[in-house]
């Protein structure tokens, strides 16, 4: 069976232990999470979380299965299948060296990308996109020297429950 | 009514129906404890605290409701963690409470403080830190809940001593706990598939797990097979789901399975599986179970389903529910069985059976262990419920003694822990005081937990221990003479206590029996008198436990042992 990257939907119960819980029933059980979001919902007891794992299928059943034995699990769900949209969100800091300052602002005006702090010796930015859009950037990024960088793990959105 | 924490824990005991509880104190527990001392629980107190969980976890087996435990902080928790795993793999509903440091100190590495939510997060079905006496009632109504519906568990509930003695408001009738809803109900389809199935099948086989004990079905599946005539095999968890002296049961599969039930499921075409999770002791190796079945698979809980073996239905439900829909819809479309085809399918499991039975050699001075178990069922009737420990005595026990009733045998399957069965049967005959309860144990297990002897004596819990004393560490050793030449390493247990001695000193009747003839005699007298009494019989110390499918072979590939073990 094919592996490929699924998008897992989980509400939970917003207890104090929940995602130590989630976390431990994948490690426990040998299952990679490739990325993790925890939001709020808009009642306050109840939590989203969205994980990314990369199996077959049938081994993403059985991550559903073991989160669903979960007490404080409400609903497991598998995106990839769904109509739904996906965004991540990386902030970066390229530093203004001399031999790339010039190139660093011809990249951030050429792909219009959001800066959100700048000073003498370095620029931020805000990048967010679904998959595609992100390695796009990273690609970009990359030959102009990233300083620093850090990447939330991807949210998303069904377009009807 | 106000009431403080310790008496709205012991309040909710009762509202629960606990009248017993096995435990042990400490600092963290006084107030529960003091409480205790006016309360008209029954409180067992054993000798270590992995003892009163597997004592609650033998009630609870024996009884089907929910056994308890209470402890105190620290090392009294972190004592109780393999009693937890062994109920947790076996999915045994029990509720054991922890005492904590008050919350002001948790987090501070404070004296006796240990984070047992976390420990035990992985072995719990699920567990809860009670962090005010408000929350107090509700979360052990919860436990219990959680405890017992769905797929059974443990549940553990962590009990701050601030907690414990601070007040509020406490009202039975008004404690409102979170909607679970966990049934499921089979579909008529998927009821019609497995009409079709069986219509086309020639050789069906059942095969029964503890989900089927669990789940309270055995009525059901024993109804099915009778009524339609297909044979029955089970796993050790579904030992006693079927009767096992019926003409129709096999016999347990798997790796000291009998073979012809491992035959059968070699060689049958639609396999009904209930109630079990085809671990890899049952299977052999995976790619060769059942080559030439369809499988139906019947179980409560979806990650059983497709885990280890894949079926070609799996059918998500409470296996009595279940079953009964599946005997209904069979009756109402007039389910049939060829006959002359399935009279063919049973003579061809005779032949089986008639080529490899079950059997061992009692000649001679020496004890036969397998001797011991069949002069039990003898002596008894069957009419006893047995615990066991683990390794060689586990499995002979499973293979010659032959249980009717479910809840009539008790042994940890899934983690195989030793020590289980001595306080595993105090348990149990604290909620049956009027049956014989027997521990067929191992002398390597008996040690593990021979303190709980101190138990059965001080309250005259009169359990019976078999020990089969092979000096060794048996199981190990015979897979060090089947795979590593015969290099017993650390496997001789030869330096032991006087068993005799050692139970007498424990206040309790101690018997050493060294010949064949003296093994029925012994054992009536043991259960002549109402008192806690261990055997000691001295057994053929290395006797191999045959058949056996070897590790990474297939069930139908059995080793048979010597001719002199089979004659
Ligand atoms: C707590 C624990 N430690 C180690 C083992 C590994 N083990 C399985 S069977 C066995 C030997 C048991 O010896 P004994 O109780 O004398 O039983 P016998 O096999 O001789 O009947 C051992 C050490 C285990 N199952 N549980
Ligand atoms: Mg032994």
């Amino acid at each position: 069976m094919e592996k490929k990257e699924h998008i897992i939907s989980i509400l939970v119960y917003n207890k104090p232990d929940v995602l130590a819980r989630i976390a431990g029933t994948l490690g426990g059980k040998g299952y990679n999470i490739e990325s993790l979001s925890v939001n709020t919902t808009t009642q306050y007891e109840i939590s989203k979380i969205v994980m990314t794992s990369i199996g077959n299928q049938a081994t993403i059943s059985r991550i559903e299965n073991q989160l669903q034995r979960l007490v404080d699990v409400i609903s497991v769900d598998d995106l990839t299948n769904v109509e739904s949209v996906h965004r991540e969100m990386v902030l970066v800091r390229l530093d203004l060296t001399e031999d790339k300052k010039d190139q660093i602002k011809k990249a951030v005006d050429d792909n219009q990308w959001k800066v959100i702090k700048s000073g003498e010796h370095y620029v931020i930015l805000e990048i967010t996109g679904d998959k595609a859009q992100i390695d796009l950037a990273m690609a970009r990024l990359e030959p102009l020297g990233i300083a620093d960088i850090t990447r939330t793990g991807l949210v998303a959105l069904e377009l009807k429950n | 009514m106000k009431l403080k924490g310790s008496q709205i824990l012991l309040e909710m005991l009762k509202e629960e129906k606990v009248d017993l509880i096995f435990g042990y104190p400490g600092g963290a527990v006084l107030d529960i404890y003091d409480q205790l001392y006016k309360s008209k629980i029954k409180h067992i107190l054993v000798r270590h605290e992995q003892g009163a969980v597997h004592a609650a976890d033998g009630y609870a087996r024996a009884t089907g409701r929910v056994g308890v435990c209470l402890v105190t902080s620290g090392p009294g928790a972190t004592n109780t963690v393999t009693g937890i795993a062994t109920a947790n793999m076996d999915s045994i509903p029990i509720v054991v409470f922890t005492g904590q440091v008050p919350t002001t100190l948790i987090g501070n590495d404070a004296f006796q403080e240990s984070d047992i939510t976390g420990i035990t997060r992985p072995c719990t079905k699920h567990n809860f830190l009670v962090r005010s006496v408000e929350e107090l009632a509700a979360t052990i109504k919860e436990a219990f809940h959680i405890a017992r519906s769905g797929r059974p568990g443990p549940v553990l509930v962590d009990l701050p001593k601030n907690v414990m003695a601070a007040e509020t408001e406490f009202d039975p009738a008004n404690i409102k706990i979170r909607n679970y809803d966990v049934t499921h109900k089979p579909v008529p389809k998927k009821l019609s598939q497995v009409f079709e199935m069986l219509s086309h099948a020639k050789r069906p086989l059942l095969m029964t797990g503890g989900g089927v004990i669990l789940g309270r079905a055995a009525g059901e599946l024993t109804e099915l097979a009778r009524k339609y005539q297909i044979p029955v095999t089970g796993t050790l968890m579904g030992l006693g789901s079927f009767p096992g002296t019926d003409p129709l049961w096999l016999g347990m599969l798997g790796m000291h399975g009998t073979y012809h039930a491992n035959m059968a499921v070699s060689h049958c075409d639609l396999l009904i599986a209930v109630g079990v999770r085809f671990d890899d002791r049952v299977t052999g190796t995976i790619e060769t179970f059942a080559p030439n079945a369809q499988i139906v698979q019947i179980d409560i809980d979806p990650s059983s389903i497709n885990r280890n073996v894949v079926v070609e239905l799996p059918i998500i439900g409470e296996t009595k529910a279940t079953l009964n829909d599946l005997l209904h819809f069979l009756a109402e479309h007039k389910y049939a069985p060829d006959k002359s085809a399935r009279k063919e399918w049973l003579a061809e499991i005779e032949q089986w059976k008639e080529k490899v039975p079950l059997t061992y050699c009692q000649n001679g001075e020496i004890i036969k262990p397998q001797y011991v178990i069949e002069m039990l069922h003898k002596v008894t009737n069957g009419d006893v419920i047995v615990t066991t420990e683990v390794g060689q005595n586990q499995m002979w026990t499973a293979q010659f003694f032959k249980f009717d009733k479910p809840n009539s045998f008790i042994t940890s399957g899934g983690l195989g822990t030793m020590g289980y069965g001595l306080p595993a049967a105090i348990g149990v005959k604290c909620a049956f005081p009027d049956k014989n309860v027997v521990d067929i144990a191992g002398d390597g297990s008996i040690q593990m937990n021979i303190q709980e002897l101190a138990t059965a004596a001080q309250y005259n819990i009169a359990v019976k221990v078999v020990l089969l004393n092979n000096g060794f560490l048996g199981m190990v050793r015979q897979w060090q003479e089947l795979f590593y030449e015969k290099r017993y390493s650390h496997t001789d247990m030869t330096y032991a206590p006087d068993f005799v001695k050692l139970a007498e000193a424990f206040g309790i009747i101690g018997m050493r029996i060294t010949k064949p003839a003296d093994v029925e005699k012994a054992l009536r007298d043991a259960f002549a008198v109402d008192k806690p009494v261990l055997m000691d019989f001295r057994v053929s110390r290395e006797e191999c436990v045959y058949p056996m499918v070897r590790p990474g072979e297939s069930l139908s590939e059995m080793d048979l042992g010597t001719r002199e073990m089979i004659n």
